[in-house]
């Protein structure tokens, strides 16, 4: 199925301040893959994803997914089967409550009400906050905000789903529920963090970006096994690869550290 | 003032309650406001006691509502300045008189108090409306009786903004406090920055959740969800309160009753 495929070439982007956020990236994601988005602080990652979904349009180079090239006028199609979680929930919340914040997006595309009753439903069970549903999103704590975000996307089930930080600022119980969502999501994803052992358990492959460029791109363990390529591009080892320091399991990189 | 940050989102929160005013209709509602609304600045400028009757719709709707008298009076006071600012002129310049009951009053205090009364009730009005309602219900009925989808895109847009901005203030004025303590207020020199930058934040937070929206399939419309029909209690509602606008409006009731009374005891 080549429908969900999403292919960059030679994207360009500035924004209007001058600050070159994107210089030449180019990549093809197939259908089912999970790509790994990461690097370091300000290197692009939060752009690239407003440029594959449309937000941002690119200065030169283009972006295409399925069969159809990215415009303003293809942008409606596209956007329904792709389904982004921004950085920060507060800018996806904002209707009064987390039900009709998640029936939202159904709602957009006129399904019946009984459908979009029972996506909610099934989105908030999925993210486990299916007992918020009446709060205000802006009265929840960080992670629930989170989680609610998260919903709002799922209930459009996306054939594409595009996450930035999906894991920051959550404690580790939900933190493990997002990963095991992720996991469960068969599609196509792409996911930005810094938290590598997250990505390293939920995505196959990695695409490394240092100051708007692509650094490295390739299978996870490979990139991993590179620890000059990691550190020049400000990124660690995951901590599920490094010897453990305490239980006496040492390794050259404690001796040395 | 965060409390009334904090009070911005309370009009949502009211709307979302159960009571048998916001179950109404949203159509129903905003036709008998509007109505209500030309009823009363159709009263000419020195009109007082025949506009009296009139407030029944406010004090019945907000009982009904289940409302907290305290918050929602604080809101209307919030315009009180500037109403006063407009109308405080009339007695100034309006130096006729008028005998009522074998009392002399000037005319420019009649318009004054005309106007006051006037304004209170239209500002009661709205507030109820959108208290009962709430912005994203009062849109789709905008749109059921034609206003066109541009102009309620605006106003529930704005609306939003301004949530936003209450957003960033709180937010701002919190690290602010944290960093100069024991000031009250934010200092004069530090005005200037602050309110830019609060307006730039708001701005880039405005612009990132439009963008989400759209994300999520959104081409002008709010889908409310909640088609339900016009059913017999709302038709009710419509037409026993215009009925008594319009008693109101071709009878001074006031008058009336009080001349029926004084006719019985008189007689
Ligand atoms: N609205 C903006 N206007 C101007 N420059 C911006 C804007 N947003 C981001 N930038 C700049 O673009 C570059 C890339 O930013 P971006 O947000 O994509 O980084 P990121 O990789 O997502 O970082 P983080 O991991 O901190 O989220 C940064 O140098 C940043 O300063
Ligand atoms: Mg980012």
């Amino acid at each position: 199925m080549s429908h969900h495929r999403v292919e960059a070439r030679n994207l360009h982007f500035s924004y209007p301040d001058g600050q070159a956020a994107i210089q030449d990236i180019s990549f093809t994601i197939l259908h089912g893959e999970a790509v790994g988005i990461i690097g370091a602080n300000g290197a692009g990652k939060s752009t690239l994803l407003m440029l594959l979904m449309g937000i941002l349009f690119p200065d030169s180079g283009e972006i295409i997914v399925g069969d159809t090239r990215l415009t303003p006028k293809t942008l409606p199609m596209i956007r329904e089967r792709l389904g982004m979680v921004f950085q920060d929930p507060d800018d996806q919340l904002f209707m009064t409550t987390v039900r009709d914040d998640v029936a939202f997006g159904p709602r957009n595309y006129h399904l019946d009400e009984q459908e979009v009753a029972s996506r909610v439903r099934e989105a908030l069970a999925q993210v486990g906050i299916l007992h918020l549903r009446d709060r205000a999103p802006f009265k929840l704590s960080g992670g629930e905000k989170r989680a609610a975000a998260i919903a709002t996307v799922l209930s459009m089930k996306p054939d594409i789903l595009i996450m930035d930080e999906p894991t920051s600022s959550l404690d580790p119980k939900s933190r493990r529920m997002v990963m095991e969502l992720l996991k469960s999501f068969e599609h196509t994803k792409i996911i930005t963090s810094h938290d590598l052992d997250m990505v390293l358990e939920t995505c196959q492959r990695f695409l490394v970006i240092k100051e708007g460029s692509v650094a490295a791109d390739g299978p996870a363990g490979e990139i991993l096994k590179n620890p000059q390529l990691l550190h020049s591009c400000g990124l660690e080892m995951p901590l599920s690869l490094q010897k453990c320091p305490i239980c006496g399991d040492q390794t050259k990189n404690f001796k040395s550290g | 003032m965060k409390d009334s940050l904090r009070d911005i989102r309370l009009l949502d929160d009211l709307a979302r309650r159960q009571n048998p005013i916001n179950k109404l209709h949203p159509l129903v509602k905003l036709l008998t406001t509007i109505i209500y609304l030309a009823v009363v600045v159709s009263f000419g400028r020195y009109e007082i006691s025949a506009l009296l009757p009139l407030i029944f719709y406010p004090v019945v709707v907000f009982a009904l509502a289940e409302l907290a008298p305290g918050r929602i009076l604080r809101r209307i006071a919030w315009v009180m300045p500037l109403v006063i600012g407009i109308g405080i002129f009339n007695p100034v310049f309006d130096h006729q008189t008028v005998t009522i009951m074998n009392s002399t009053i000037s005319k420019g205090w009649l318009s004054f108090i005309s106007l006051v009364i006037k304004c209170v009730l239209t500002v009661a009005a709205g507030i109820l409306l959108v208290a009962t309602t709430g912005m994203e219900k009062l849109g789709a009925a905008m749109r059921i009786i034609g206003v066109p989808k541009i102009m309620v895109l605006q106003l529930l847009l704005t609306y939003r903004y301004i949530l936003l901005l209450g957003d960033e203030l709180a937010r701002m004025l919190r690290a602010y406090s944290l960093r100069a303590p024991g000031h009250r207020g934010i200092k004069l020199a530090a005005w200037g920055s602050f309110a830019g930058s609060l307006l730039l934040r708001s701005f880039d937070r405005a612009q990132r959740v439009y963008a989400a929206m759209c994300l999520r399939g959104f081409k002008g419309d709010y889908n409310t969800g909640d088609d339900a029909k016009v059913g017999v209690r709302d038709l009710q509602f419509l037409i026993g309160w215009v009925a008594f606008f319009l008693i109101t409006r071709s009878y001074n009731l006031p008058f009336l009753l009080g001349s029926f009374l004084t006719g019985v005891i008189g007689q």
